[in-house]
């Protein structure tokens, strides 16, 4: 069959809703596109478990320490189920977390701002997870089907991770002034940074014409961002916090709380690696990988040795 | 596709094969297909499942498979492979009449 | 619960043994979050460390009731200093490689499983309960440390030297665990302790199957071994456990978290 009458039946299809499955003829730049989109979604699990592991030993409860503990373990969870969808598409995980850790892909600049005080935690389950929610809500419909159906079950597990957020938020809102101050001082710091989550302007988003006309998104940057921004001001309100932006104000014509614009310099500088913690991050995956190199390399020893189920691949 | 082989990439580093695993929710239903997980063989593969998939909630059992050692079938297999069965309307229970009234099993 | 005096006192510190032990293995194990050999190994490691931390809460929880004061598990985990914590060194001590650590994990297993056995035969009902919740987990525990010890002692020249001596450093941590004393002693008259020293011949054929499986030496009886960290005595480590631990409740007495 010829490409150009394969490529509109693969349209037609994408056009009717049907999801396209790992062996089904789908265009190049789709399979090239996909892989980088999912990857840099399974990078930016793996990277995200570092500014939230750093405050597990320090969880001020047992309870917050174990639902802490819980949520950065489903990361690791979501980013493996996100690398199993990758693979699907003829890559394996071995050459992605390469390119993880040669600094050739890209991963959600969020996990390059460090977390200072607990009120972090709560924030990042705020702001980041929701931020990460409405966009995975969203690629939940995806027309690849292993990343649909891999978000549909990241959704589903993530739901406590926004609320546990939000309940630490709220607490520490209510609580001491050494408490309100270092909660509000997370939200300035976290703010601007959850917005630039959603990606650059539509207009200045290469890559968004196509991944919509495939549906592999469904909805725009700019769309997502309105969103977030609509569901999460009167949360901030509810508890008393400030959004640090003097731009912010409520559009009863919309039914948008319109707001300022994002320091796009600081995006693409923190994009391109110079944000306050890229290399510090690139060098704990780095370590992790070269120091969990000879355990890998003995368990496979000692598969081969024993004869073991394993050599079938 | 443009890239490394398995076997070149197992030369300098490893990730271990990759497994499909196979879970079973309920007594008595069939196992279904959870997610992957990569190990280097059997015993680590089933702990890996069950520490990836059975993290909420219980499971009964847990199958894991070589991924290589899967056949399946190709979309072009789509015609010739599964049309007669939906031709042979005799198999599917919606061509017995019954009479109004009465309960089938 | 109605108890003596002599035993509440002698409880309560026989649960905080048991909590604490499980508190700050829970401790070290999750603080591999995120930086494991492999990422099918750190959902594995997040688990165990998830079980201990929850059976810590469980034993210190009934600690607090059986004092009587009042005291949550959260005062007992983040308001006592070293003198008073009670688990055992082993426990405590630094993660070093993976090697390292799955072998502190199968040493301690190996115990925690045969103790969890036995508790649950208590007369005190509770902490029956307790131990049989944790022993469905600890099984799990075992299984995955004991196949790891066998991987890397069998795996490759470099896996087998780190786990030996890994094996061999932490072999003076192993005796204490089958110390038995007064406190326990009167708990276990009363038919609620289980007698330490009763536990060391399961463990130690538990534990050399697997060690000669896994082609490792077992370290000989001659070396120094550690002793009294059931009455609070601790290595340099635990210091800096704790203040990490405990730093928020500690730097902010009036808040709620």
């Amino acid at each position: 069959m010829e490409d150009k009458k394969r490529l509109e039946e693969f349209e037609a299809r994408i056009q009717r809703g049907e999801k396209i499955e790992p062996k089904d003829w789908m265009p190049e730049r789709y399979r090239k596109q996909l892989i980088r989109m999912i990857s840099q979604h399974a990078h930016s699990e793996v990277v995200g478990m570092l500014p939230e592991g750093n405050w597990i030993t320090r969880a001020p409860s047992l309870r917050r320490k174990l639902v802490l503990l819980a949520k950065v373990q489903d990361e690791a969870g979501h980013g493996l189920y996100l690398y199993s969808a990758a693979e699907t598409l003829g890559v394996d995980r071995q050459e992605l977390i390469e390119q993880l850790l040669e600094g050739k892909a890209k991963y959600s600049n969020i996990f390059n701002y460090p977390t200072l005080t607990w009120a972090d935690i709560g924030v990042i389950g705020w702001l980041v997870d929701g931020a990460a929610i409405v966009n995975q809500t969203m690629l939940a419909k995806s027309s690849y089907g292993p990343y649909s159906r891999a978000m549909i079950r990241i959704c589903k597990e993530e739901n406590f991770h926004k609320r546990q957020g939000y309940e630490i938020v709220a607490t520490m809102a209510k609580g001491t002034p050494e408490q309100k101050k270092m909660v509000q001082d997370a939200v300035n710091r976290w703010w601007w940074p959850s917005l630039m989550m959603f990606g650059p302007h539509d207009t200045d988003s290469p890559n968004s014409g196509e991944l919509l006309r495939w549906k592999v998104k469904t909805k725009t940057n700019d769309e997502l961002r309105q969103r977030f921004v609509n569901l999460t001001v009167p949360q901030a309100h509810a508890v008393g916090l400030t959004i640090p932006d003097p731009d912010l104000k409520y559009n009863p014509e919309t039914g948008n709380w319109e707001f300022g614009e994002i320091d796009w310099d600081e995006f693409w500088r923190v994009i391109k690696g110079d944000g306050p913690c890229n290399r510090e991050r690139m060098r704990a995956r780095r370590k992790a990988h070269e120091e969990g190199a000879w355990v890998r390399e003995a368990a496979a020893a000692y598969a081969a040795k024993h004869g073991m189920k394993s050599r079938v691949a | 596709m443009n890239h490394k082989t398995k076997a070149e990439n197992e030369a300098t580093d490893t990730q271990w094969p990759l497994w499909e695993v196979f879970v079973q929710e309920k007594q008595g239903a069939p196992h279904e297909h959870a997610g992957s997980v990569h190990a280097p063989d059997a015993e680590i593969a089933l702990q890996n499942a069950r520490d990836v998939y059975a993290r909420r909630g219980r499971l009964l059992s847990i199958w894991v498979v070589p991924s290589a050692a899967i056949t399946a079938t190709t979309p072009s297999d789509d015609g010739p492979f599964f049309d007669p069965g939906n031709d042979k309307i005799y198999r599917h229970p919606q061509f017995y009449k019954v009479p109004r009234g009465v309960k089938m099993f | 619960m109605k108890l003596d005096k002599q035993t509440q006192s002698d409880l309560f510190d026989y649960l905080l043994r048991l909590g604490d032990d499980r508190l700050i293995l829970g401790h070290r194990v999750s603080e591999w979050c995120g930086h494991g050999p492999i990422l099918e190994e750190d959902i594995a490691l997040s688990n165990i460390a998830l079980d201990l931390i929850g059976q810590s809460i469980n034993f210190l929880s009934l600690a607090g009731k059986v004092e009587g004061q009042g005291r949550t598990e959260d005062d007992l985990a983040y308001h006592r200093d070293a003198l008073d914590f009670k688990n055992l060194m082993l426990v405590e001590q630094p993660n070093g490689d993976f090697g390292f650590t799955m072998v502190r994990q199968f040493l301690f297993d190996a115990y925690s499983l045969l103790l969890m056995e036995a508790l649950q035969a208590s007369e005190l009902k509770e902490l029956a309960a307790i131990a049989g919740k944790a022993l469905k987990e600890v099984r799990y525990h075992l299984r995955h440390s004991s196949q790891w010890v066998l991987r890397l002692g069998d795996g490759t020249e470099e896996s087998h030297r780190r786990v030996q001596n890994a094996l061999d450093d932490l072999w003076m941590y192993t005796r204490e665990m089958f110390e038995s004393d007064e406190v326990e002693q009167r708990l276990v008259q009363k038919g609620i302790a289980v007698d330490s020293t009763s536990l060391k011949s399961g463990w130690e054929s538990m534990v050399f199957q697997i060690l000669k499986q896994a082609t490792l030496e077992i370290p000989g009886e001659q070396g120094y071994y550690s002793s009294g960290s059931r009455q609070g005595i601790h290595t340099e480590h635990l210091g800096y456990i704790l203040a990490d631990m405990q730093f928020l409740p500690r730097a902010y007495p009036d808040a709620k978290w």
